[in-house]
């Protein structure tokens, strides 16, 4: 039981990160009909910011803060420099171009930082936490706690200030938008500023785990696109809770199925794109989109 | 007195076909202009011309002012609210988060509260739902959703694409009726779009006949009514 207690809390931990990824995916793909592939390479990008804000001995969270902010600022230049020239272009050109940037951004990432490993220090005590018989990452839990409080603001951004209700409207209804005077694309502009800051933040929480290296997050990616899938693309909430429900079945998958362990864990999140996109193609709390043609 | 709105030789093109040959007209400041015509006519292309949301040449002046090539946000600042065909609802947000995004490019916010009030004394119905998806409303709580949301943003001119379309006659005639009060009360100019001739001309002071893009006929709403060739094309009597 208190290994069962164990992995559900790691479990989450990782979930959390998957989760602030799916919903940047989510936010971008809602705002433009866009999956934006580069997200995580976007992610790690800042997280080597974040490292040379601390090798240059600021400390743990004004380097945080910077990264987030500078997160912010790249994300909306890239909406304005790169995705703004394709933004009428047929899906395939702008999957492709955002593919293009996914590349663009490890290679210069390597260029700058080198292709080797480097430990990120986590913010939270090393000390494990002893609940009972139970014992926890310091860091599991910080990370828990750190994606709760993006949430959490993130939620009150777009429910309470009428810029986040703007940039809901931009989403939903452009014509409408323009119509009571919303400039809708610069509120595209400012999805991609959130959504590279909410990278960034999984970036640096999940660094301490995996090790900074230009493809760190080729495999949370994946999560987290499987995360997204399993809530449903158009769901915000669904990103989120996918986000957790995929951590935690990716752990309890790797610890009670033998022979999947470690090296086969990957697999768990591809099987459960399989899957959902059989059983249910629209997610847990998506909604079936119906076009007519 | 000025027009508030003026268009010259105004033409409009959804890619290679152009449905605007050329069209003028004005809104006096104050007045109810109507313009009328048979599906097809170019009506709905006038009003998205007005405020850029198809492609244009040709002059269209606010209050003195060139606004064609300005952007559809812009105009929309200047104090032209449309109201558009479809009503525009944002279907997943709350009615008064529509009412909300209504205000937001105004310029004035002091008075957005009493302008709440306003609305909602205009529309009661809308006060009792203002919680609910504005998606679930019926076809005329949304079309009064519209003009609500429109008079959220204080505007000096409205724009209403075919109010009456899909409703009880009931429920237009109290849309009409609101209308009417907000041109009055407010002193807010109309511009209307609408198959209904014979509800348009009772409403307005001016207005155009649309045939195929062009204006075939135009004057003072009360002449038009009696004239003959109006009243058994578009009045049925």
């Amino acid at each position: 039981m208190d290994i069962f207690i164990q992995q559900v809390v790691s479990g989450l931990a990782t979930g959390g990160i998957y989760a602030s990824l799916a919903l940047a995916l989510v936010m971008i793909y809602q705002a433009t009909d866009v999956v934006n592939f580069a997200q995580g390479n976007m992610a790690m990008f800042s997280t080597y910011l974040a490292w040379s804000l601390l090798e240059a001995g600021l400390p743990y969270w004004v380097a945080f803060a910077i990264t987030v902010v500078v997160a912010f600022v790249g994300g909306l230049m890239i909406e304005r420099v790169v995705i703004r020239p394709v933004e009428g272009a047929p899906i395939l050109t702008i999957v492709i171009v955002t593919l293009g940037l996914l590349v663009i951004l490890t290679s210069v990432a390597g260029w700058i930082y080198s292709y080797i490993q480097k430990p990120f220090p986590s913010p939270f005590p090393e000390k494990p936490i002893r609940v009972g018989q139970i014992v926890f990452g310091a860091h599991d839990l910080g990370a828990i706690g750190v994606t709760l409080v993006m949430l959490i603001l993130l939620f009150l951004f777009f429910r309470y200030t009428t810029l986040g209700l703007a940039m809901r409207a931009a989403a939903q209804n452009p014509v409408s938008s323009r119509l009571c005077g919303i400039r809708v694309s610069w509120m595209l502009g400012l999805g991609w500023g959130l959504a590279a800051a909410f990278g960034a933040v999984a970036g640096m929480m999940v660094a301490p785990v995996v090790f900074l290296d230009p493809n760190m997050m080729g495999g949370v990616q994946l999560y987290a696109f499987a995360a997204a899938t399993v809530g449903g693309f158009t769901s915000p909430l669904g990103a989120v809770v996918g986000g957790f429900l995929v951590g935690v079945t990716e752990n309890l998958v790797g610890t009670y199925v033998s022979f999947i362990g470690t090296e086969l864990k990957l697999t768990v999140a591809l099987a459960m794109i399989i899957v959902v996109l059989l059983v249910r193609p629209a997610g847990l709390f998506g909604r079936t989109i119906i076009r007519r043609v | 007195m000025p027009a508030l709105l003026e268009a010259v030789d105004l033409e409009a093109q959804y890619g290679w076909t152009k449905v605007l040959h050329g069209l003028s007209f004005a809104v006096e400041t104050g007045g109810i202009t109507a313009i009328l015509g048979a599906n097809g006519a170019g009506k709905t292309t006038t009003l998205r011309a007005v405020c850029r949301m198809v492609k244009t040449s040709g002059q269209v002046r606010f209050d003195g002012r060139r606004i064609d090539g300005k952007a559809t946000e812009d105009i929309v600042r200047l104090g032209i609210a449309h109201t558009p065909e479809g009503r525009g609802t944002f279907v997943d947000l709350t009615v008064e988060e529509n009412l909300r995004l209504g205000a937001y490019a105004r310029r004035e916010k002091s008075s957005v509260a009493q302008d709440y009030d306003k609305v909602y004394e205009f529309f009661p119905v809308l006060a009792q739902r203002r919680r609910q998806q504005a998606g679930t409303l019926s076809g005329g709580e949304q079309q009064m959703l519209a003009v609500a949301r429109a008079l959220m943003s204080h505007p000096r001119l409205l724009l209403l694409d075919e109010p009456s379309l899909g409703l009880a006659p009931l429920v237009v005639r109290e849309i009409f009726r609101i209308v009417r009060t907000i041109n009055r009360q407010e002193g807010v100019s109309v511009l209307l779009v609408e198959q209904n001739a014979a509800m348009a001309l009772d409403l307005a002071d001016h207005a155009y006949l649309l045939e195929t893009g062009r204006v075939v006929m135009s004057g003072p709403a009360a002449e038009l009514k009696k004239n003959d060739a109006i009243r058994r094309s578009y009045l049925g009597y």
